[in-house]
């Protein structure tokens, strides 16, 4: 088991992939090394948020997914 | 997305029944307007207006034609998000039923991406509701919108102007 993480919207171009799996725990700083630094400098932006199992983290800094969590990295939205 | 998502595979059927006083969907092809503003009539007869927009992919941007248009969303937010949007449309515009079908996946210039609709006593609650509903549909709930024109793909972000709507009504 590990933690699933999803890349949304133009996000998942920069990734070059849908989603991608990383070792659980995964905290906000394993995040941002993961995902190598072109992605974490977009994820540090106020206009990026991150969802875990879920749900939108008020404060993306304190995630911590467990196994078996999907992490979504959610870029600006545009609908309608 | 790959997973097995929570969408209706054809926008509507012969005999279209919709579900209670707020019917949304994400709908992965067709959106059968006639049909769903028929329905949606026929389901708040009580209603003394019904109104409606309907938005669609436009020929082109600036110069360029647009080609196609991609919706992608994130099954476990996109809907549950709408679902509570029209939620709050309901209450806030004391409204008998809405209606909220948007599309994702690939769309064709002319195609319908979303349709909204809204029944009320009276017609300020409809058509505020629907405009209400556009604005946060436009830059607060889970979809990305990306064109295609010229050479590729352009994603397309919501501008200051959406972001000002979506502010009137907070």
């Amino acid at each position: 088991m590990a933690v699933r993480i999803v890349f949304l919207g133009p996000l998942r171009d920069l990734a070059g992939v849908a989603e991608r799996d990383a070792p659980a725990p995964l905290d906000w700083a394993t995040l941002l090394e993961t995902v190598g630094p072109q992605l974490a400098e977009q994820l540090r932006e106020e206009r990026v948020h991150v969802a875990c199992a879920g749900k939108v983290l008020a404060d993306k800094t304190a995630l911590l997914a467990r196994d078996g969590e999907e992490v979504a990295l959610l870029p600006p939205v545009s609908g309608g | 997305m790959a997973r097995k998502s929570r969408c209706c595979p054809r926008s509507a059927v012969a005999r279209l029944a919709l579900s209670g006083a707020a019917d949304v969907r994400l709908l992965e092809a067709g959106l059968s307007v006639g049909e769903a503003l028929a329905a949606f009539n026929a389901a708040h007869p009580q209603a003394g207006g019904v109104a409606s927009f309907l938005g669609k992919v436009r020929p082109s941007a600036g110069d360029s034609p647009v080609k196609a248009l991609e919706l992608t969303h994130y099954e476990p937010l996109t809907l549950p998000g709408m679902e509570h949007l029209a939620e709050q449309a309901r209450k806030r515009f004391a409204l008998d039923g809405v209606l909220v079908w948007h599309r994702i996946g690939v769309l064709t210039p002319g195609e319908g991406i979303v349709l909204v609709a809204a029944a009320a006593r009276h017609r300020r609650g409809a058509l505020e509701a629907v405009d209400f509903l556009m604005d946060h549909l436009k830059s607060a709930a889970w979809l990305w919108k990306r064109e295609k024109r010229g050479i590729g793909w352009h994603w397309i972000e919501p501008r200051a102007e959406d972001h000002a709507a979506l502010a009137r009504w907070q």
